[in-house]
């Protein structure tokens, strides 16, 4: 006791500090800023400007914004209605409807895509049960919007339907015994107070949507090119790296605007509405048209986001066209073939290796970047829980790879490191930078829920700084490192577009092996995308269930 | 037993304990009574060990502690936020500090049940401690200290958080369980009402001195210092000049005052006039009714020229009245 009584060690604050901040800024160093300046370098070079790129980028950065703006309308579209349904009516089932509106912004897009295909595609399940109903979807921009539709509306459902939900009703009831009827309440009162949240989940929404890239490869193809598909034709089948890098500058400035812009409405939408109870604008319809309101809306959202989900294990059941170079009688119906087809290394098949090595490989890099990201957020997260001031404005420095889209971290990474592309790891590495800024989002706020007080109650209780750490901080972290870590696990598993640039052919992740089954002719390799696609969607469901039950009710919103 | 020697500490180059020193004797309770920002929160800290003072030590039964971490004071401490642990339930947060010490099984669930007890707790033990009203924390709070049977408790303003009905209660209990359980105490708090009722002896802080130092009924009866006579709202107090022969001139005429000290002609001192009155009294003072409430049995008259008083009888506003009032010397 007298030993330990006098054992004080003493270290400087600021070499703590240091400390925590040594490691993951030198992986952001390295991996981001490294080859961010590299993709710079290349833009400015004089040879890039020139008045044919420079023509070819804005007739690239129109069409994005186009199908971003239009993308953005019809979501709101959708979006409003939906807010108002969730903020103003209790019916049955209203909370699984609700999860599930959520269920596609968790979702990769590569899942999202297969979906469609499954129901709409040539080769879906409408097309198969309806063959003379022919009409295009794959490949048109109605594609693209839909599905930005569906993976979208839930932002506009939260954000609007919490204002709204926190709307004071007696600001109504004031406004109509003053004289105002139903329509001028919702122009003059209600339309007003919302400005603010609707213009931010736009905004949100149009930033989304501006940066997509999967969705548009996958449904729209080639032919649509934004700047992220086209970034990515750019380095893949027309090589043309300045090129590249002058449309990834173009395409982070617009982020970071947008993201400026977003950040003011934001503050300025704070302040508008105080936080009440939620519960009292929640009724159960009366009238009539809000019974068929409520009952046609929400069968609407139930099938517009359910069909294409379940769609797609559907599909992958059942054989609906002839394999590749299958003759004579086809057995058409329920089969586990796609899923056995998996297992399989065929000759002439897309892969050198059984395709289930794909998931093989995407689990292996999960697991990489997990414990990549935790060892990099963990001391970022301790030092932002009690940031001095120089320490705030390391933190957007931190958060900025959220901004760059994926395909212009995978480009960042072939201009940088085109040396090392052979090796397996540069993966694990681009997906810690995308994961990065959600990890420490993740931990930041349960390491500074943390009151000092807990630790110096349990002080003064008898316990040593290490019994402190061990009884308090790290049962109270554990459930947040579990959210971390799954959703490191759930972003690396879906990440697509840097992984399409970097990865080698002959490892292949679940996303890449998707796509590649896709763009194959024949119902076998359909087939399996379908497999694939859905156990990549029953993989990303339970992490999302398992993110929802260790996350700290509150914290970790973006 | 706890002896607090010569301690200084500085904030923000501000002195913020300047020079304090005193005791607590077994089975006392000590409390220290001090406006917000007066420095006695921090001087709990001190003693129990989470802060470090500049200069000055801490010692108790002769022992010097300045060196001893926190962990190993063996002080308890109790929150004014209580600081529960809300990974941990009630049963597990009152044992928490026994499972600090390795005691065996049996001893920490009889420890658990015995403190749950004493705060009228039994049958909460598996209640999560998010779940419990404010003044059900604060029991658990202080069945936690209880339970390491610390050889000092410290509270940190430990009703601060709770409304005044209930805040009397666990006054009165907290009381008796100091006296049944013996340990002696130190209570921090900005209100007097609660100082003077659990306090066997109180040290009132000020610009991180002790300014006056005793029970609470000679505190009371003789605070010593204008500052201490404003702070415990003992009355009115007057700003006069000695003009010799135990008179006083000040703004309500010349009063006649008793007082202990020799005082110089012309020499600047304080007065206190008690709003209770005296009949006896010789000071009369004259002035027109510009304010009456009624408060429990009488009613508090406030006079023109400023002076407040309690009167049996109702006075109306306007009214020019007449009150006798008794004037005692604060310098």
């Amino acid at each position: 006791m007298e030993n330990i009584k006098k054992l004080r060690v003493f270290v400087s604050p600021w070499l703590v500090r240091i400390g925590l901040w040594l490691i993951p800024l030198s992986f952001l160093l390295v991996a981001f800023f490294y080859p961010l300046s590299r993709i710079f370098a290349l833009t400015l070079d004089p040879r890039t400007l020139t008045s044919e790129n420079l023509l070819l980028a804005s007739e690239v950065l129109l069409f994005t914004f186009y199908q971003a703006a239009l993308s953005t309308l019809l979501t709101l579209l959708l979006g409003l209605p939906s807010a108002y349904l969730f903020a103003r009516y209790d019916f049955r089932g209203k909370s699984l409807l609700r999860a599930l509106t959520a269920v596609p912004f968790m979702l990769p897009t590569v899942v999202v895509a297969a979906g469609f295909s499954a129901l709409l595609g040539p080769r879906g399940l409408i097309h198969s049960l309806f063959p003379f109903s022919s009409f295009p979807f794959i490949g048109t921009l109605w594609a693209i919007l839909i599905a930005h539709v569906f993976y979208n509306t839930t932002i506009i459902i939260r954000v609007v339907g919490n204002a709204l939900s926190s709307l004071d009703p007696k600001l109504e009831a004031a406004a109509r015994s003053l004289g105002a009827d139903s329509l001028r309440v919702w122009r003059n009162v209600i339309l007003p107070i919302l400005r603010p949240s609707i213009l931010a989940s736009s905004l949100l929404v149009f930033l989304f949507d501006f940066t997509s890239f999967g969705v548009i490869l996958l449904l729209g193809g080639s032919r649509f090119g934004t700047l992220e598909v086209e970034i990515y034709l750019r380095v893949l089948r027309l090589p043309n790296l300045p090129l590249a890098a002058l449309l990834s500058v173009i395409q982070l400035i617009c982020t970071l605007v947008i993201s400026l812009i977003y950040t003011r409405i934001v503050t300025r939408a704070t302040v508008q509405t105080a936080p009440r109870s939620a519960e009292s604008n929640i009724r159960k319809p009366k009238t009539l048209r809000e019974k068929i309101f409520t009952t046609a809306f929400a069968f609407l959202l139930s099938s517009f986001f359910l069909l294409p989900l379940s769609s797609l294990p559907l599909r992958s059941f059942f054989r609906l066209e002839a394999d590749r170079g299958q003759r004579g009688e086809v057995l058409y119906g329920f089969t586990t073939d796609y899923y056995r087809e998996l297992f399989i290394n065929r000759r002439g098949s897309v892969f050198y290796v059984p395709p289930i090595r794909a998931t093989a490989n995407s689990l292996g890099y999960a697991g990489a970047t997990v414990m990549l990201s935790l060892l990099l957020g963990f001391p970022a997260a301790l030092a932002l829980a009690k940031p001095t001031r120089l320490e705030r404005i390391l933190d957007p420095l931190i958060m900025l790879p959220l901004g760059s889209s994926a395909v212009m971290l995978g480009l960042g990474f072939i201009i940088s490191f085109g040396a090392w592309l052979t090796s397996p790891l540069l993966v694990p590495f681009a997906h810690t930078l995308v994961a990065l800024p959600f990890v420490i989002r993740t931990l930041q706020p349960a390491i500074a829920s943390i009151p000092e007080r807990l630790r110096q109650a349990a002080a003064s209780l008898g316990a040593s700084p290490l019994e402190v750490w061990k009884n308090i901080d790290l049962p109270i972290l554990r459930r947040a490192t579990l959210a971390a870590a799954t959703f490191a696990f759930t972003i690396s598993l879906g990440e697509f577009g840097a992984t399409l640039l970097i990865s080698r052919p002959e490892y292949p992740t679940i996303p890449v092996a998707i796509e590649r089954f896709l763009s194959q002719p024949g119902g076998l390799n359909y087939g399996q995308a379908m497999a694939m696609a859905t156990l990549l969607m029953l993989l990303t469901l339970a992490s999302i269930l398992l993110i929802e039950k260790f996350r700290i009710p509150g914290s970790g919103e973006f | 037993m706890l002896e607090v020697q010569r301690i200084f500490k500085t904030y923000e180059g501000k002195p913020l304990l300047n020079d304090i020193s005193f005791s607590v004797a077994e089975g006392e309770t000590l409390c220290l009574l001090g406006a917000s920002g007066s420095g006695k929160s921090t001087l709990l800290r001190i003693i129990a060990g989470l802060e470090e003072p500049e200069s000055g030590f801490i010692s108790f039964s002769g022992r010097d502690l300045t060196a001893t971490p926190a962990h190993l004071r063996d002080f308890g401490l109790v929150f004014q936020d209580y600081a529960l642990f809300p990974h941990l339930n009630v049963n597990e947060n009152v044992a928490f500090g026994l499972k600090m010490r390795r005691l065996p099984q049996g001893e920490i669930a009889e420890r658990v049940a015995n403190s749950l007890k004493l705060v009228g707790l039994s049958g909460f033990e598996k209640r999560r401690v998010t779940e419990l009203s404010g003044g059900e924390q604060q029991r658990v709070a202080l069945a936690r200290a209880l339970a390491t049977r610390p050889r000092l408790l410290m509270f940190d303003e430990p009703l601060g958080a709770l409304d005044r009905a209930l805040r009397e209660d666990l006054l009165n209990e907290l009381r008796m369980i100091l006296h049944r359980t013996n340990i002696p105490a130190i209570y921090v708090t900005h209100d007097q009402e609660e100082a003077f009722a659990i306090a066997d002896r109180v040290l009132i802080l000020h610009e991180g001195q002790i300014v006056r130092a005793g029970t609470p009924a000679e505190v009371w009866s003789s605070p010593g210092s204008a500052f201490v006579a404003g702070f415990l709202g003992l009355g009115n107090i007057i700003t006069g000049r000695y003009i010799g022969e135990s008179e006083v001139e000040t703004r309500f005429g010349v009063l006649t005052v008793d007082c202990k000290h020799k005082h110089q002609e012309g020499e600047n001192i304080h007065l206190l006039a008690r709003p209770l009155l005296a009949e006896k009294a010789t000071n009369v003072v004259q002035g027109v009714v510009t304010d009456v409430v009624f408060q429990q049995d009488q009613f508090k008259v406030t006079l023109d020229n400023g002076l407040y008083v309690y009167l049996r009888e109702v006075a109306n506003v306007g009214e020019k009245i007449e009150v006798r009032v008794k004037v005692e010397c604060l310098t």
